[in-house]
């Protein structure tokens, strides 16, 4: 099963991991939809959206600002959702492993954009003189080569990733001991943790935006404890 | 197209269809080549190539070849804002501005759109357009509008301002500045920064219900735990990233629960 569903995911991790920096940056790289996306491949896409919105809470904290290293969450989320769906019973521990999947995914992925962006500067260099010279031909070509450098690296990190990740993954959910119900609320609240935290960062420093947190958190809670 | 002398016309020329197309769909990729030396140098001789075309002689001509390596030597800014220096280098070299002056005025492109469009998408636009995202999942809404409200509105924002770049730098030329005065850029993050945070608070609470699912035995806990998190997140921000920390408290879960 989990070699059937390689090839799909592998390319969907590819395009995903594409569109994290190089093209087109629309988001379809954010966990809420990649995870989805991946949970849809599988399947069941409700329980990709599920573990996307506990992983889209954590990316809140990494933005890709400028040349600063950042985790991919494009194949991560692949990963994490894929793993995640392929549970359609959601056994305990289910998504904790899915996320903790997608997390180190996240971790090798980020590790992989900067080795691509050096060999990015390899290429640059080796095609130096005709960028000096003005050719057309160099300028298009590096632009392209990076382009299938990064959709390889996505999909290869997606196919590998869970090619190790999801055995690992169905063997622990066998001998998971804490309750389904607990599981999921050290999840929600590590990522909720995180998302509080990346907030604050983001807008403490905007004048009168605490008030604004201080009235949504009220309206929040109140539909949460209304229903 | 009409070409004016070394001063900046009035009025832009027309820019074709097919150019200006072709320009917005290579803005797509503008990052395609990203790196450490050049960083989106590449990227915007890329996007500028099909307006280059446009200059006296064609591809094959001395006046294209300069053209094109000199704007493609390093250069940074935020990728969506750098539509409006494309859309500026590409109307100076179509003027026939001097080398030495569009060379200056690229470099002091740089610092403006990388700031400016940093505050206002990466720590504005995105992060709002997640947590609201977030709230309408939390609200219990399906899973197809949930993604679908997510993709329409970051991407509205998203195109919305690479075509506002490219068309703003092609009508002003050298004298863009003026326009990076534009009050959603000065004001944008203040307001997208309290709207943000408005979706936070409600984002949160409703996420985290809906993740857990029904019943509210565990949500109390759940909701002290989430603001101890947060604060310990916050203290500890300059030495460890939260994803990082995830990490490792995830993994220890793991191991305590498969061990024990």
């Amino acid at each position: 099963m989990i070699v059937l569903d390689l090839i799909p995911l592998a390319l969907l991790g590819g395009l995903l991991g594409l569109d994290v920096v190089s093209f087109p940056q629309a988001m379809i790289s954010r966990p809420l939809v990649a995870a989805t996306l991946a949970g849809a491949l599988i399947g069941n896409a409700a329980s990709g959206l599920l573990v996307g919105a506990a992983l889209e809470l954590i990316a809140l904290e990494t933005l890709p600002f400028g040349a600063s290293r950042y985790p991919e969450w494009g194949s991560a989320s692949v990963v994490g959702g894929a793993i995640f769906a392929s549970h359609p019973d959601h056994p305990p521990g289910s998504m904790v492993l899915a996320m903790l999947a997608a997390l180190a995914t996240t971790w090798i992925g980020g590790w992989t954009m900067v080795k691509l962006r050096r060999r990015n500067a390899v290429w640059a260099a080796a095609r130096r003189p005709a960028l000096d010279a003005g050719a057309r031909g160099a300028v298009v070509s590096l632009q392209l080569l990076g382009m299938t450098a990064d959709f390889a690296r996505g999909a290869v990190l997606t196919a590998i990733a869970y090619l190790v990740l999801a055995p690992i993954a169905n063997a622990c959910v066998h001998l998971w001991t804490i309750d389904a119900r607990v599981s999921r609320a050290i999840v929600v609240a590590i990522a909720a943790s995180v998302a509080g935290g990346a907030a604050w960062k983001l807008f403490h420093s905007t004048p009168g935006a605490r008030w604004f947190f201080v009235g949504g958190l009220a309206g929040g809670l109140f539909l949460l404890f209304a229903r | 197209m009409t070409t004016a002398g070394p001063t900046a016309p009035t009025s832009a020329p027309v820019l074709p269809v097919r150019t200006r197309l072709a320009m917005m769909l290579r803005l797509l990729a503008i990052q395609g080549a990203w790196n450490y030396e050049t960083m989106l140098g590449n990227g915007i001789g890329f996007c500028m190539e099909p307006a280059l075309r446009l200059l006296p002689g064609g591809v094959h001509a001395p006046a294209f070849k300069q053209a094109l390596a000199r704007e493609s030597r390093y250069f940074n800014a935020h990728p969506y804002l750098a539509s409006v220096a494309v859309g500026a280098l590409a109307r100076a070299e179509l003027d026939g501005e001097a080398p030495e002056r569009i060379e200056r005025f690229r470099t002091a492109l740089c610092g403006p759109l990388g700031s400016v469009g940093d505050r206002l998408v990466w720590a504005g636009w995105l992060p709002f357009c997640s947590l609201a995202s977030l709230a309408v999942f939390g609200s219990g809404a399906s899973t197809a509008a949930v993604v679908v409200f997510f993709l329409v509105l970051y991407n509205a924002g998203h195109l919305g301002l690479r075509f506002w770049g490219l068309q703003t730098g092609w009508s002003h030329g050298l004298r863009v500045a003026s326009a990076l005065g534009n009050p959603v850029l000065r004001q944008g993050p203040q307001e997208i920064g309290r709207l943000a945070a408005l979706a936070t608070g409600i984002a949160i609470p409703l996420a985290l219900g809906r993740i857990i699912g029904p019943g509210r035995a565990l949500l109390g806990g759940v909701l002290i735990a989430v603001a101890l998190g947060a604060f310990l997140i916050v203290r500890l921000q300059s030495r460890v990233e939260g994803w990082r920390l995830s990490l490792v408290v995830l993994a220890a879960v793991v191991l305590y629960s498969v061990i024990r």
